[in-house]
């Protein structure tokens, strides 16, 4: 950050919700803060200390029993300072097996935060990752996902850096209000205290819940480990193995397209998915 | 006129010193109200200060020599000299006796003087250089106005003109002496240390650690569960008010004699502690101020003067800036490796490992500010149920050809064999696999808990967080409640100490047994038969959980005898033994010295010759085995155990016979 923009940043303080989601171990399948969520959590929190007069709101559509309410405790155990504010987290209460859509979209358009954040994908149900573009079209909002960082907020426009494969950054101006989400790009959750954790409380907000039509008629089993591609090397020397093994494999053919309209885009995305028999 | 002015001076001394004991005790009620019996706690304060105090204080002969002279002479000579002079009892028996006393006060201090002439570095120096100078002022002034009331004085002496001059100079000197012994003593002076160390033993937080009549040395060393139930108690110590009362009373009888310092692993290594410093601290932190007055050793790079601290006030800072210093630095409190060398060196039995661990509760308990790899293996603890994030499934994939008993299947044995976390460790695999080739040798009846087993908790309590441990306590204890067995025996003196000190404050009382224990039983039943050892010179190195949290220093030595090894032993070795820097967590927070600790021990071992270093803990081992170039090999007891194994012909065929027979006639 440069301190010279300190100064704005202090009168440039918004409200931000933080959408959390009960995550689920990779090893043993143990309800736990999600990996992604608390990233976005963690990036909440770095803004608030960046901006003062950031507010911070978590927001979890589910119902409540021990074990989710053991894995909520821990995003709000982050929130260690004095003054965070996070000493609660609103419920948006629904049986399971609800779509959490309807219900954010409806509280999220009913307190109008300034900046929506989000992990990329729920760890356990669908984990579609489709939620952040639900909401943003329910709510008519840009979105931008796989995000960085959060550089500054002026004039009810936020300066973001978007994290693009390879380790490339682009630097995007949004106006509010905005849906972000996060990925492994932005930078890890804190460790979540016992102490402030058992304290928090949580703001139990009725809900009209809808069934998920769509994934009751689905039918669910554990995902089987696929077989993974070997990559076979040529290589004459030593460094041409290191640079294979390190290296991603470059994609072959395609096309960068720069300053051309929306619809040019479309066009080529739309020839691009007919030549691949995606679209018949 | 001395007449006339003696008992004035002395009784002044009395109420000054009784305003400062006042003002002390309530510095010291600051602190959390802590359950204790006073009157019993005096009764006890004559033996505990005899025998457990001075049993400490006599590993230095001289210095316990020299402390019987002075602290003796002077208490007498304290007591006689209220009566003779203050009270006027101008008896020449107690004139006598005083004089006599005095005189031992003054030999005593003779010698107190001539360790001051070159102080060793661990001494502090400032007010306690004028103390043998104090100390003689008072034993003189006392023998020089006694001199008259036994007549071995001229009474004329002091009746000439020069006499008003003579008795000036004298209750000069006697209230020089008074001030330092009587004034000093509640006022923060060094003889401080005798006020608030006599009411330190007699009101210790850890009664049980004292020896009692009935013989058996007393020994305390599990941590004190913190109140989770609770959600108005406080989760650790954030501020020096935090501490229980007689903590902070524990902490103002400090000596400054450094004995701690000498022996802390991470002040050798350079690493930001000294536990002299860290109570001196705790001191400052409770009356409030700088710790600028202190003259010691600082913390290894950290100037004195810097920190300050008052009771109401955070010890750590709380948000890391440029200029953020409270009292203490949290990488002070994170060096610590529990390795209880400074609670076993300390003459006044102040307990630093305590302190530290309560501070650390409020760090990552309250402010989640566990350093380094800290979090990462607490989140593995509670998703997990091991350090190393490992599926507790594969718990069992190292002895997937043992065939091992499970509890599950057989319900009830002799011998629950405990794990530990080592069983996800590729090196402590080879010992937990020779571990059971010895069990097996001597058909004990066993089987292990395999996947129901979790970590014992011991990494989680060390580092602050106590509900993680008693999460997991509360988990193990109710697998154990299923099965019946005697005895626990481990590998990990870790699990061992936690299974068997701190689990029984939640409920899980066990007979635990280390695996060198267990063995030297075996050996001595007979049920083992060893080849003679042929390899080279072997030192042992002690576990810090083994031999000072558990008093076992022989078992491993007589395992090792029973091998035909003789033990080169390490010029630091049993209750001195100097820790591998693996306990506490201390490889996890990972702070930063000038040195690495399992490189310093390694040397100890270099130095005695020893081509093997035998071990009984994986931690040492992985730290010991961890050290580049080491001179010396690293194997646990059991691995050279299983090595020199005679497979006796008889137990082929007679194989586990009797079967889970013995557990049913013992516990039923």
């Amino acid at each position: 950050m440069q301190p010279d923009l300190h100064q704005k940043q202090q009168q440039q303080g918004i409200d931000v919700a933080v959408l959390v989601s009960i995550g689920r171990h990779p090893t043993t399948g143990r309800a736990r803060r999600a990996e992604q969520d608390a990233r976005g959590l963690e990036l909440a929190l770095a803004m608030e200390a960046e901006l003062p007069g950031t507010r911070i709101s978590m927001l979890h559509a589910g119902s409540q029993d021990d074990s989710s309410e053991a894995a909520l405790r821990g995003y709000l155990g982050m929130a260690t300072g004095v003054g965070m504010g996070l000493e609660s987290m609103t419920l948006l209460e629904q049986p399971e097996g609800s779509d959490a859509i309807p219900a954010l979209a409806k509280h999220l358009a009913a307190t109008s935060p300034q900046l929506v954040i989000t992990g990329a994908r729920a760890e356990r149900g669908e984990g579609s990752g489709l939620l952040p573009y639900a909401l943003a079209e329910h709510l008519g909002w840009p979105l931008v996902n796989s995000l960085a960082s959060v550089e500054k907020v002026e004039n009810g426009v936020v300066t973001l850096l978007q994290a693009l494969p390879r380790g490339q950054r682009r630097r995007l101006k949004v106006r509010l209000p905005a849906i972000i989400s996060v990925d492994e790009a932005a930078p890890a959750a804190r460790q979540s205290a016992f102490g402030p954790a058992r304290r928090a409380t949580f703001e139990i907000t009725p809900t009209s819940p809808e069934a998920d039509s769509e994934l009751a008629q689905w039918h669910l089993a554990p995902a089987r480990k696929r077989p993974k591609r070997l990559k076979i090397v040529k290589a004459a020397s030593a460094r041409d193995r290191f640079k294979a093994a390190a290296s991603k494999s470059e994609g072959k053919g395609g096309q960068v397209l720069t300053d051309v309209t929306p619809e040019q885009g479309a066009e080529a995305i739309y020839k691009l998915l007919k030549e691949e028999d995606v679209l018949r | 006129m001395l007449e006339t002015l003696l008992p004035i001076l002395i009784f002044t001394a009395l109420a000054l010193a009784a305003i400062g004991a006042v003002r002390r005790i309530r510095l010291w009620r600051q602190g959390r109200p802590s359950p204790v019996n006073l009157f019993k706690g005096l009764a006890a304060l004559p033996r505990r200060y005899l025998v457990d105090l001075h049993h400490v204080i006599g590993r230095d002969k001289m210095i316990s020599n020299t402390h019987v002279a002075t602290a003796g002479g002077f208490v007498a000579a304290a007591v006689l000299m209220i009566l003779v002079h203050g009270l006027g009892i101008a008896n020449p028996l107690l004139g006598g006796l005083l004089l006599l006393a005095s005189a031992s006060m003054f030999v005593g201090s003779l010698f107190v003087a001539r360790r001051r002439i070159n102080p060793p570095k661990r001494l502090s120096k400032g007010p306690w250089m004028r103390l043998p100078k104090s100390l003689m002022a008072f034993s003189i002034g006392v023998f020089l106005i006694t001199l008259p009331t036994v007549g071995l004085l001229p009474e004329g002496l002091l009746e000439g003109g020069g006499s008003w001059l003579l008795a000036l100079v004298l209750a000069g000197v006697v209230a020089w002496g008074l001030g330092e012994m009587f004034f000093g003593m509640t006022w923060g002076g060094p003889m401080k240390h005798a006020f608030a160390g006599a009411l330190h033993l007699a009101f210790h937080r850890r009664a049980e650690r004292f020896s009692t009549k009935k013989g058996g040395v007393g020994r305390s060393t599990g941590l004190k569960a913190l109140n989770l139930e609770d959600e108005a108690a406080p989760l650790g110590v954030e501020k020096p008010a935090d501490f229980t009362w007689n903590q902070l009373l524990g902490f103002d009888a400090c000596v400054q004699c450094g004995r701690c310092e000498a022996v802390c692993p991470a002040f050798a290594a350079g690493q930001p502690l000294n536990p002299k410093k860290l109570i001196q601290d705790m001191v400052v932190g409770m009356a409030g101020g700088s710790d600028a007055a202190y003259a010691g050793s600082p913390y290894p790079g950290k100037p004195v003067g810097e920190h300050a601290g008052a009771p109401h006030a955070p010890i750590v800072a709380p948000v890391v800036m440029k200029e953020g210093k409270a009292l203490v630095d949290a990488d002070t409190l994170w060096s610590c490796t529990t390795c209880r060398a400074c609670v076993e060196e300390c003459p006044m039995m102040i307990e630093h490992v305590d302190a530290i661990v309560d501070m650390r509760r409020h760090l990552t308990l309250e402010r989640g500010k566990t350093p380094n790899k800290g979090a990462e293996v607490l989140d593995n603890l509670i998703a997990t149920d091991n350090p190393g994030g490992f599926d507790p499934s594969s718990r069992l994939n190292w002895a997937a050809d043992l065939n091992l008993p499970l509890m599950a299947v057989l319900k009830q044995v002799d011998v629950l064999l405990w794990l530990g976390d080592g069983a996800f460790d590729m090196r402590n695999q080879r010992t937990l696999r020779a571990l059971v080739k010895v069990l097996r040798a001597a058909e004990v009846d066993f089987a292990v808990l395999g996947t129901e087993e979790r970590d014992s908790g011991d990494v989680a309590r060390r580092l602050g967080d106590e509900a993680t441990f008693q999460s997991l306590a509360k988990r193990n204890i109710a697998t154990l409640a299923k099965y019946r067995f005697l005895q626990i025996v481990t590998c990990d003196p870790h699990s061992f100490h936690v299974l068997g000190n701190e689990y029984g404050e939640l409920g899980g009382v066990y007979d635990v047994r280390h695996h060198s224990t267990f063995i030297a039983e075996l050996f001595d039943a007979g049920r083992l038969t060893f080849t003679p050892w042929k390899g080279g010179r072997v030192t042992y190195h002690d576990p810090c959980y083994l031999g000072r949290y558990n008093g076992e220093y022989e078992a491993p030595r007589n395992v090792l005898k029973a091998l035909g090894i003789e033990v080169k032993e390490m010029e630091r070795s049993g209750f001195r033994s100097r820790c591998c820097g693996g306990g506490g967590g201390a490889p996890i927070t990972d702070i930063p010295g000038e040195r690495r600790i399992p490189d310093m021990r390694m040397n100890d071992v270099k130095e005695s010759g020893a081509e093997v270093v035998a071990v009984g803990c994986p931690q040492c081992t992985a730290m010991l085995e961890g050290v580049v170039d080491a001179s010396a090999e690293v194997r646990d007891i059991a691995e050279l155990v299983a090595d020199a194994l005679v497979e006796s012909p008889a137990a082929d065929t007679s194989r586990r016979p009797t079967a889970t027979t013995m557990a049913e006639e013992v516990i039923v």
